[in-house]
């Protein structure tokens, strides 16, 4: 659920062995064919009722009350959950412990950028096998697509990050500005904001693989394409060109500030007014509390700004699944304890604790519409948000080896914001570098 | 953090010259040099004390080198305490656990292997010096993955003794007590203990040691700031918070600021470094009386 800014600690430990992975070539059709289900609910329930011990490695704060919620509500099941980190830890833990063969999880939290690199290396489990078909319509089209690999399910959305623009209201009333309703616009209103305070600017941006990605999903760019072990790489389309443009012009104009996301000085730049707005998933409110209380009430959300005027269309930044790892023992209680987080009671005990859900129920409830935040003073920002999650541009694919890839992304674009090169040099720099690990790793890459 | 002390030279073989004459010039530029050093050295400490004073808020509106108006420094280091149940403390006591064990056990190892070496000749000690040289060169980080997947099969990954084993291998406090006992443990001396009868544990031991002390002392701080600083091998081992050492434990606080709905704590971040680094402070000031060296002068005509 992190956009992750720093690279994997060992970038050599993250590497996928087709082989191991035992993915033949693409005409190996019953390798892709999604498992049939043979696990009904009943045994699911029957197992939860059995009990046992299942660890879960899980970095996301809600889980704790749905832990021992669920333990109430199953009191044979024992649920440990483990921090194993956040993000690239976690994921460089999870690889070395399968690689290992021992210390594997149950149940693993795995963002939906890096899905694909755990599912196409089997080390998570086909939830078709347990009938999660059947959650078809239960999640927004944004996660759920996310879990997919073609007709395979490989993990169930625990929340979800359709995008919007958070501003400073302060500032921007302060200086004039309206808040941007398009692209064009919203250039205007960096320049605008810049050139009355050369302290503020409208964002801030030091080059993060994840904003990247998911600007160019909702620009219509559709770099990746996936099919099996077959991998298209092209950062030459359109849709990415378009993105490349704007963001190169406020590059150039110098209207970015040049600070890494997360970091102290993001969150000093969130409260005194010199990072003006940010355009972001929806489950970033809650950090807003915690971190930049400075900025208290001053904050509000409205729609991502559009390509062309009067659309609305949006993408998924950041969000996590829930997933059975192949090396699990215990499947069916692996799956039972997932669905309870996700569609189950978990889903609103999770919700009611500031997750942003990945579940229609929860996104369309009047409750959660009308919650006000008073954080953003007084605002419903849920009905912003939970409109941005049914906007979610479609077609979108990552990496096999997505992780790998945003560990160097700084190695390529991030010359971009220092003026050694230009993004869209960048972009073709990285495509390069993720072509050749992508060959190296066993893929068929064009 | 702290660097590791230089070593003063040991006793030399060479009686000293009678006297030495100290120029009593100063040189302005060296002066100047030194000064920028130590203010280059002092500066981070400066900021980690007065950045310990401060709250959250205080910690991004106010200049990060001068106090703020609030002074926290003492509801934070309450809120380290008790912040999380108060794992910090359990925190400190796993770090001071695994330095006792494995700094003090790499400190024991490392002297007897280097002692051997230094004087003892043997078949294929070239070899072993060699294997040594190479092993410093090789930094730590490279062979965790291979030593998780190792321990993984031993089934001893996430206990206390994936980070204690490799720490107590640290190649280069060996190969500093190999220097250390080559210059520092005359040969007159082992060859007039054995003359004597001595058994060669009790030359190390009653002989040897009093005379390698400093050298001991010196390795043994080195493993400590090493073992106490350690946080990527635990990091790779370790999946239960209830044996992470401090760094790792504070590495997780940090990383709450950077996950969605974490509880973004930089204020307990910097004063459990703060804290942290007390206890390593307290050593070197303790230790440093034993940095005599020269025990050996003047025991032996040469």
């Amino acid at each position: 659920m992190r956009i992750t800014r720093r690279r994997a600690l060992l970038g050599a430990a993250m590497s996928i062995t087709l082989l191991a992975a035992g993915c033949g070539s693409s005409g190996d059709s019953t390798g892709n064919a999604p498992a049939s289900t043979t696990v009904t609910d009943a045994d699911i329930e029957a197992a939860l009722q059995a009990g046992g011990n299942l660890t879960v490695w899980a970095w996301e704060p809600t889980l704790k009350k749905v832990v021992a919620d669920f333990q109430v509500k199953y009191p044979k099941v024992k649920v440990n959950l483990v921090n194993a980190g956040s993000g690239n830890d976690q994921y460089t833990a999870l690889q070395n412990a399968v690689k290992a063969g021992t210390g594997v999880p149950d149940v693993a939290q795995i963002e939906y950028y890096a899905l694909p690199q755990f599912s196409l290396s089997k080390a998570v489990t086909d939830l078709n096998t347990f009938g999660a078909k059947s959650l078809d319509g239960t999640f927004t089209p944004g996660p759920w697509s996310s879990v997919h690999a073609g007709d395979k399910i490989f993990g169930l959305p625990m929340d979800s990050g359709p995008m919007a623009l958070f501003y400073n209201k302060e500032v921007f009333d302060k200086y004039g500005i309206a808040v941007p309703a398009t692209w064009e616009q919203y250039a205007a209103a960096a320049e605008k904001l810049h050139k009355a305070n050369p302290k503020a600017w409208i964002t801030s941006d030091s080059g993060d693989a994840g904003f990247t990605t998911s600007m160019i999903w909702q620009a219509g760019g559709r770099p990746y394409q996936v099919d099996g072990t077959n991998v298209t790489i092209n950062f030459d389309d359109a849709g990415t060109k378009k993105w490349t443009g704007l963001w190169q012009g406020l590059i150039d104009k110098k209207l970015l500030a040049p600070i890494p996301g997360w970091s102290d000085a993001w969150y000093k730049g969130l409260g005194d007014g010199t990072i003006a707005s940010l355009v972001i998933g929806a489950w970033m409110p809650p950090n807003l509390e915690s971190g930049v209380k400075a900025a208290a009430g001053k904050w509000r959300v409205a729609p991502m700004p559009q390509w062309t005027a009067g659309e609305k269309v949006t993408a998924e930044n950041g969000g996590s699944s829930l997933a059975v790892t192949e090396a699990s023992q215990s499947k069916n209680l692996a799956y039972g304890f997932m669905k309870y987080a996700t569609v189950g009671d978990g889903a609103q005990s999770r919700t009611d604790e500031g997750a942003f859900p990945a579940t229609t129920a929860q996104l369309t409830a009047d409750a959660f519409k009308n919650k006000q935040f008073p954080y953003l003073g007084g605002q419903k920002a849920n009905e912003v948000l939970s409109a941005a999650a049914t906007e979610v541009a479609s077609g979108w694919s990552y990496l096999p080896f997505q992780v790998y890839a945003n560990s160097v992304y700084n190695d390529s674009v991030g010359k971009a914001y220092t003026g050694g090169s230009t993004l869209q040099d960048g972009l073709k720099a990285w495509q390069d570098s993720s072509t050749k690990y992508g060959q190296e790793q066993g893929f068929t890459i064009k | 953090m702290v660097s590791a002390p230089t070593i003063r030279p040991a006793a030399r073989r060479q009686p000293r010259p009678a006297a030495v004459r100290i120029r009593k010039t100063r040189s302005w530029s060296l002066t100047a040099i030194t000064t920028l050093m130590l203010i280059y050295t002092l500066l981070p400490l400066a900021w980690l004390v007065i950045s310990a004073s401060k709250t959250q808020d205080g910690l991004l509106s106010t200049f990060g080198l001068w106090f703020g108006g609030d002074f926290a420094l003492i509801d934070n280091i309450g809120e380290v305490f008790t912040y999380q149940d108060g794992i910090y403390l359990r925190w400190l006591g796993n770090t001071v656990f695994y330095v006792l064990i494995g700094a003090g056990g790499a400190t024991l190892l490392s002297a007897l292997a280097g002692y051997g070496l230094a004087k003892f000749a043997f078949r294929g000690r070239k070899a072993v010096f060699a294997v040594i040289l190479g092993a410093v060169a090789v930094p730590p980080t490279a062979l965790a993955v291979p030593t998780f997947l190792l321990f993984a099969k031993m089934g001893i990954t996430d206990t206390v003794w994936a980070v204690i084993i490799p720490s107590l291998m640290i190649p280069f406090s060996l190969y500093l007590m190999w220097v250390f006992s080559t210059d520092a443990v005359p040969d007159e001396i082992l060859e007039s203990a054995r003359v004597d009868g001595a058994g060669e544990f009790r030359i190390f031991f009653s002989l040897a040691v009093p005379l390698l002390s400093p050298g001991l002392v010196t390795a043994l701080l080195f493993n400590v700031v090493v073992t106490w600083n350690n946080l990527f091998l635990p990091l790779i081992m370790l999946k239960d918070r209830h044996l992470y050492p401090i760094t790792l434990g504070i590495y997780t606080w940090n990383q709450q600021s950077q996950t969605v709905g974490g509880d973004v704590v930089f204020n307990l971040v910097i004063t459990g470094s703060l804290l942290a680094i007390i206890p390593l402070i307290a050593a070197f000031l303790l230790l440093q009386r034993y940095w005599q060296s020269g025990l050996a002068v003047g025991s032996v005509k040469q």
